[in-house]
């Protein structure tokens, strides 16, 4: 073994050993258990017997747990700069290292807007200081997010920015959606999207349906988030731009999407966990951290989420984690923000809701949260090859555990699964081949 | 002993059949007490009740008083205003201020769906809820209830028609659970627009016509037209409103045999109902509000049931 001979002399680099997992990369068809070799933030080498004799590794055990290429969330709001109270990017980037997340997102809805090369650049520092996960920035397409004048995608890109978004709003204008689109393939990056047509949806603060009715409160349509859907789908098929769907959540919008893939429309899109998992009712009597935009919808939703999560409909698993300060969430339903907490959960929620239940095997959750995130948003990582980065999470998919919001390490609380016992959780986070988060026993 | 409410009135949908049956055979003595030289039994001596209401209201929060005074309590108005997104405090500030000042009852009459909840939650005093943004007005539908048995003796089997702003209405939703729970058959009829998208879903017959509505029904519950709709565009207008879905005798004498006539109130005459229905001989809406006083007497010594010290006193103010 000429490469172990090339490891022991490598002695004052920093080396890694997880030792005796169940690797599981779909990027290279992997599902073994194996040793995997990590050199100066690299992966080096996925054997059995590397950690044999290695002394002057750092050596994991991971016995009984998976070892996959780290997760990838393309959809988080930290909330920095502008709202630190509520998150900042590094307790952000500490929660999605403990939930497995070795890189994640960050949406451009900051204050002020993320949609300069400066501010761009603020939010890359912010996250190297932090040396948690990766944060990749996402910048504004509109100035201001204000929906009238394109921001300088260019220079953004040029300051890390890895897509762009007015994510929070719909771009209400045809046409400046048609002028993004067009102008991001300039720069090869995808235009996500926020789909909700917001004369439709005003006012609206649950799904639109037998619950609303009930509970007296204003509806959003599934409608308004399918006529986005399609709209910007239409104008990916006349620009051949790269539009990503956000937070999908309806089954309108999910045989719209086999549509437009049918038709070769360059279209992605993601899915959150919490909209594979819960239902309306989940707002039950008015709970608060039931609330988000899209909202919870019907059985039968989510049922084509899941299955749309499976046939490859839907690329991504991505959580659109929302902090919101305790207070805020504390209010009548109608002026409560929209928004949950996912980043901690996110795993166990697929699990317990996706493989736990049979919808998935375990390769292809990695694929949804790791590897096809990686390809889409054409970001490092989401693979254990040899030279890659490494970005790796070791995780427990058979671990219940209770969700407990006062443990977690971002500053929000506002989770819908506070108390619910789930399955699978993230031991080890390894990013650029060192440990940012291991599980205490 | 057990509350045979439990701790809350806060809508007619979790209430039981024999519930609502208990609130309005409780009503009924307590309506003789309204009819006499003194009106005032000693049952709640010693409690204290906060009305609390964020909207303007005149006839329920006065209906609420009368009731409480009635029955002996100490009751304060607390006329709030704007929820929490406006200046001022916010509801669960509210709410603490509230339980530290150690009251026995909140009645709460607040814009947003879901507040009387959100208090219920959060306090150990009992909560009625007299009105909740577009979600339940429970005493109104069991005032509604008692009116229409008053009239035809039974509930069961009846149809019962409500017209107008369905979407928009906290009656509409209490009368439709209570209708239903005490078996009437409940049919809505309204421009499609300020019907729910999922109104099938509640077991309600449609109509898009008054006159079939009329033809069908042995009473119409008419529901204020409130006058921001037009303004946000649900209908084009407050006259073309009254001509396709006003009540008027003309309608009402075209169907040829005697159909009683509620309405909640405040009514706007000459846009939902006319003025010669509102005080015609089919109207029963005054009877509603009197009726209103021992519907709200009933559920506050119902509730007060949770406290033994109280339910001692009770006893001897029984009528």
């Amino acid at each position: 073994m000429s490469g172990h001979e090339r490891r022991m002399s490598d002695v004052g680099k920093r080396a890694l050993i997880l030792k005796g997992g169940r690797v599981v990369d779909p990027s290279q068809n992997k599902d073994e258990v194996a040793d995997v070799a990590i050199i100066d933030g690299k992966i080096d080498a996925i054997a059995r017997g590397l950690a044999e004799g290695a002394a002057e590794y750092e050596v994991i055990d991971c016995g009984g747990l998976v070892v996959s290429p780290g997760f990838i969330d393309v959809h988080c709001h930290l909330r920095e700069p502008g709202r630190e109270e509520v998150e900042t990017i590094a307790t952000g980037a500490a929660a999605a290292a403990a939930g497995g997340f070795t890189a994640v997102c960050a949406m451009p809805n900051t204050d002020p807007v993320t949609d300069n090369q400066a501010a761009v650049g603020f939010v890359a520092r912010q996250a190297q200081r932090a040396a948690m996960a990766r944060v990749y920035p996402i910048g504004a397409i509109s100035l201001g997010q204000n929906g009238v004048a394109l921001a300088e995608f260019g220079e953004m890109v040029g300051a890390g920015a890895v897509a762009v978004s007015d994510d929070g709003k719909p771009v209400v204008s045809a046409q400046l959606m048609r002028t993004a689109l067009e102008y991001a393939r300039t720069f090869n990056i995808p235009v996500a999207d926020h789909c909700e047509e917001p004369t439709l949806a005003f006012g609206g603060a649950m799904n639109e349906g037998i619950v609303s009715m009930r509970l007296g409160l204003k509806g959003i349509p599934a409608e308004a988030e399918e006529i986005m859907a399609i709209r910007d789908m239409l104008l990916a098929r006349l620009t051949g731009g790269h539009i990503h769907l956000c937070h999908m959540s309806t089954k309108g919008s999910v045989a719209l999407i086999r549509w437009g893939k049918e038709q070769g429309i360059n279209v992605t899109s993601e899915v959150c966990p919490h909209h594979l998992s819960l239902t309306e009712d989940a707002v039950g009597d008015y709970d608060t951290h039931a609330k988000m935009n899209p909202p919870l919808r019907t059985a039968a939703d989510v049922e084509a989420l899941r299955g749309a999560v499976k046939d490859g409909t839907i690329d991504v698993i991505a959580t659109d984690h929302a902090p919101h300060h305790y207070d805020e969430k504390e209010r009548e339903f109608a002026d409560a923000p929209n928004g949950i907490v996912g980043l901690e959960t996110a795993l166990a929620v697929n699990v317990t809701w996706l493989v736990k239940s049979r919808v998935i095997t375990l390769p292809m959750l990695v694929e949804r949260m790791s590897c096809t995130p990686a390809r889409i948003f054409h970001l490092p990582g989401g693979t254990l090859k040899k030279g890659a980065p490494a970005d790796v999470t070791v995780f427990d998919p058979a671990a219940d555990w209770k969700v407990e919001a006062s443990q977690f390490r971002t500053k929000g609380r506002n989770t819908p699964y506070q108390g619910m016992t789930l399955t699978g959780r993230t031991h080890v986070t390894v990013v650029d081949g060192r440990v940012v988060y291991r599980l205490a026993h | 002993m057990t509350a045979p409410l439990g701790k809350d009135l806060l809508g007619i949908e979790p209430l039981s059949p024999d519930q609502i049956q208990l609130i309005l055979d409780t009503a009924e003595p307590f309506k003789e007490i309204s009819e006499r030289a003194i009106k005032k039994v000693p049952t709640l001596r010693g409690a204290t009740i906060v009305n609390l209401f964020f909207e303007a209201s005149t006839r329920t929060r006065v209906s609420f008083e009368f009731a409480e005074k009635r029955l002996s309590a100490d009751t304060v108005n607390v006329a709030a205003s704007g929820s929490s997104v406006s200046k001022g405090e916010t509801l669960v500030d509210t709410a603490r201020n509230l339980e530290a000042m150690r009251i026995d009852m909140v009645v709460i009459r607040h814009g947003a769906s879901g507040a009387a909840h959100f208090l219920a939650h959060r306090i150990e005093s009992n909560v009625i809820n007299a009105g909740d943004g577009t979600h339940e007005h429970p005493t109104q539908g069991l005032l509604d209830l008692l009116t229409l048995r008053d009239h035809f003796k039974r509930l069961k089997g009846l149809k019962v028609c409500i017209v107008g702003d369905v979407l928009h209405s906290r009656v509409a939703r209490s009368n439709i659970w209570g209708l239903q729970k005490m078996g009437a058959e409940v049919a809505v009829c309204g421009p499609r627009s300020l019907l729910p998208s999922s109104i099938k879903d509640f077991g309600v017959t449609v109509f898009d016509r008054v006159d079939e509505a009329i033809q069908w029904a042995d009473a119409l519950n008419v529901l204020r037209l409130q006058l921001e709709r037009m303004q946000a565009g649900y209908i084009p207008s407050l006259r073309e409103y009254n001509r396709v879905f006003g009540i008027s005798r003309e309608r009402l004498e075209r169907a040829r045999k005697d159909i009683l006539v509620l309405h909640p109130g405040p009514m706007n005459r000459g846009v939902e109902i006319d003025s010669d229905v509102a005080d015609g001989p089919f109207s029963v809406i005054l009877d509603q509000v009197t009726n209103g006083v021992a519907i709200r007497m009933a559920v506050l010594y119902l509730l007060s049931g949770a406290k033994p010290e109280l339910a001692e006193q009770a006893k001897g103010g029984q009528p």
